[in-house]
């Protein structure tokens, strides 16, 4: 599980519309509707998005804007999806990504699976 | 989108790909001489990143960010009305040079073809490798400007800003404007920049003018206090004991080493186009030794070397939002001449205008990339520096190919994984270009950049196979 660094960012202000309830890694949030699930999981205080697949390092959003891939997390069972570009919806389930992706064949759960990016 | 098996596909006359200024001034000016248009943008309202989310700001937002922002709303309501079909939230992932457009949209590929294609892909910013780069909490300025005017949200802790440029200083008069504490403005401009940059000043009232603007933004920073650093070098952001967050960011200015806490800081030297589409269509590049980066070479009507396609925009070159607008109207009006919609009389009365105000707006712009030319430290990192973020392949590791016979960014995929992760390269093409240029001991434009192939967006293979049963 990451652990649990200081917060990045924060809202301006408490959300003067709608807001949607989400899921980030068992832990529930409030997120103002129509905003990204990247900039919802930054202003809920939440600082690790991912480990790399290379060192296992933490990653959280560089750029914003589609381009930099660091956002990458698991929303509703789909795995590296752009938090960036993906609008928050009710109910969403958010998991972070730790390393690689693994592939989900029981039979083979003793092999190791070898880097597929 | 119809998803029936052998179901016809959408026709256009020409379709758009970003929805940024220089998207939706070709939209408007392709519609109003009656062609259809269709935009597909990646995000799911109109502006781009410099006018992201303007169409949805209350006025307090559209205030505190001032007003070259808030005039974005303007252009976007004529995109509103202009007829065009706008749609969003639409990864565009091929671009074919007979107009075939493929895109990705809520899970499923879609297609459609038109006449002509205009990629108005815009900025990005200029990747800024230093040590640390990749810690949580390091982003760039346009990062956190895009929390800024989508969502509201801002730095939790004071924050650093390091580097040059005019983004940078805005987003600084932002936070003032907003109330958000800033902790320091560690600026890498130093009085070299200044000299070499004056004499491209000229006698251009609207370069004067745009400097005025600059300082104003830079006397508001100051007068709230903002502590300010000069001529910074060897910039490095320390990551917390567990590399888990950036802590601080150490710096030297004339010799004297500084660290100033922080656990956000902002980083940012320019931008410079997004050249993936173009990269991905073969169409020919040149190497622009003022802009440090790669432009796609176009006729004055922003088409490519290659058929059917044309640019407009910031992805041709960095000239900012409003020159964007008038870029777009002109490849607007390039591609209707090509279609036969209008007379090249025609084509070139109407674009007499945008080609004068063009002239004139990007009048300031060998002055500003004289006076914010990133260093060639922070663009040709040290040996420890992570180029490739996502393989963690670092300068000294290409230095190492460059010594085994790698003589481009291409072969660099090979060596060690180079630009081969999920971001296609973008956030190291450059780097990678000029660290092998610069080991070479050769001129970049000798080495070349990555072969870019599409998919330029991830699609899955469950997404493709969709995509293919109903072609």
């Amino acid at each position: 599980m990451p652990t649990e660094t200081r917060p990045l960012f924060r809202a301006l202000a408490p959300p003067d519309g709608p807001t949607v309830a989400l899921m980030f890694d068992g832990r529930p949030l409030r997120a103002p509707a129509g905003i990204s699930v990247a900039a919802a999981l930054l202003a809920s205080g939440i600082s690790m998005f991912r480990t790399t697949p290379v060192s296992g390092a933490a990653r959280a959003p560089f750029c914003m804007m589609g381009a930099c891939f660091d956002c990458l997390v698991e929303i509703d069972g789909v795995p590296n999806r752009q938090s960036c570009l993906t609008a928050v919806a009710n109910g969403m389930k958010i998991r972070t990504q730790q390393g690689l992706r693994s592939f989900d064949l029981p039979e083979l759960t003793d092999t190791k699976v070898d880097h597929v990016g | 989108m119809s998803d029936e098996t052998n179901a016809p596909v959408d026709r256009f006359d020409i379709a758009i790909i970003g929805a940024g200024p220089a998207g939706m001034a070709a939209a408007i000016t392709a519609t109003g001489l009656g062609a259809s248009v269709v935009v597909l943008d990646e995000q799911r309202a109109v502006g781009g990143q410099i006018y992201r989310a303007v169409t949805t700001a209350p006025a307090r937002r559209l205030d505190m960010l001032g007003p070259d922002y808030a005039a974005g709303k303007l252009l976007a309501e004529r995109f509103g009305s202009c007829g065009a079909l706008h749609v969003g939230d639409a990864a565009v992932w091929q671009v074919v040079p007979d107009g075939t457009v493929h895109y990705l949209r809520g899970g499923k590929t879609a297609t459609l073809k038109a006449d002509r294609v205009i990629v108005c892909s815009g900025a990005m910013e200029r990747p800024f490798p230093i040590p640390g780069w990749t810690l949580p909490g390091v982003l760039t300025a346009g990062a956190a400007q895009i929390l800024l005017k989508s969502a509201d949200v801002v730095p939790a802790e004071p924050v650093v800003l390091a580097g040059c440029g005019p983004l940078l200083y805005l987003l600084g008069w932002q936070y003032v404007r907003a109330g958000v504490p800033i902790r320091a403005l560690v600026d890498t401009t130093s009085m070299d920049n200044y000299k070499r940059a004056i004499p491209h000043l000229g006698g251009a009232l609207a370069g004067w003018r745009y400097l005025q603007k600059g300082l104003a933004l830079m006397r508001v920073l100051k007068r709230a206090g903002v502590p300010f650093f000069t001529g910074a070098e060897a910039l490095a952001a320390e990551g917390d004991a567990a590399g888990d967050a950036v802590q601080a960011l150490n710096f030297k200015v004339g010799g004297k080493a500084h660290r100033i806490e922080t656990s956000t800081l902002l980083l940012h030297h320019g931008v410079v186009p997004n050249t993936q589409f173009t990269w991905s269509l073969r169409a020919a590049h040149r190497w622009d030794d003022m802009q440090l980066c790669w432009q796609p070479e176009t006729d004055i009507w922003g088409a490519l070397s290659i058929p059917v396609v044309s640019l407009a925009g910031d992805g041709m070159g960095i000239g900012g939002a409003v020159a964007s607008a008038l870029q777009g109207e002109l490849a607007a009006l390039g591609a209707l001449h090509s279609l036969g919609r209008i007379t090249e009389a025609e084509r070139d009365t109407r674009a007499a205008p945008a080609r004068a105000a063009l002239r004139s707006n990007l009048r300031i712009r060998p002055f500003l990339d004289a006076l914010y030319r990133p260093k060639k430290a922070n663009r040709v990192p040290a040996d420890d520096v992570i180029v490739c973020r996502c393989e963690e392949v670092t300068a000294g590791a290409i230095r190492e190919f460059v010594k085994l016979g790698c003589h481009g960014p291409n072969q660099a995929k090979a060596f060690g994984r180079c630009g081969m992760g999920p971001c296609q390269g973008r956030l190291c093409g450059l780097t990678v270009t000029e660290v092998i240029a610069d080991a070479r001991g050769v001129a970049p434009a000798e080495v070349g950049y990555y072969r870019i192939r599409p998919p330029i967006k991830p699609v899955s293979l469950g997404e493709l196979a969709g995509h293919i049963a109903n072609a």
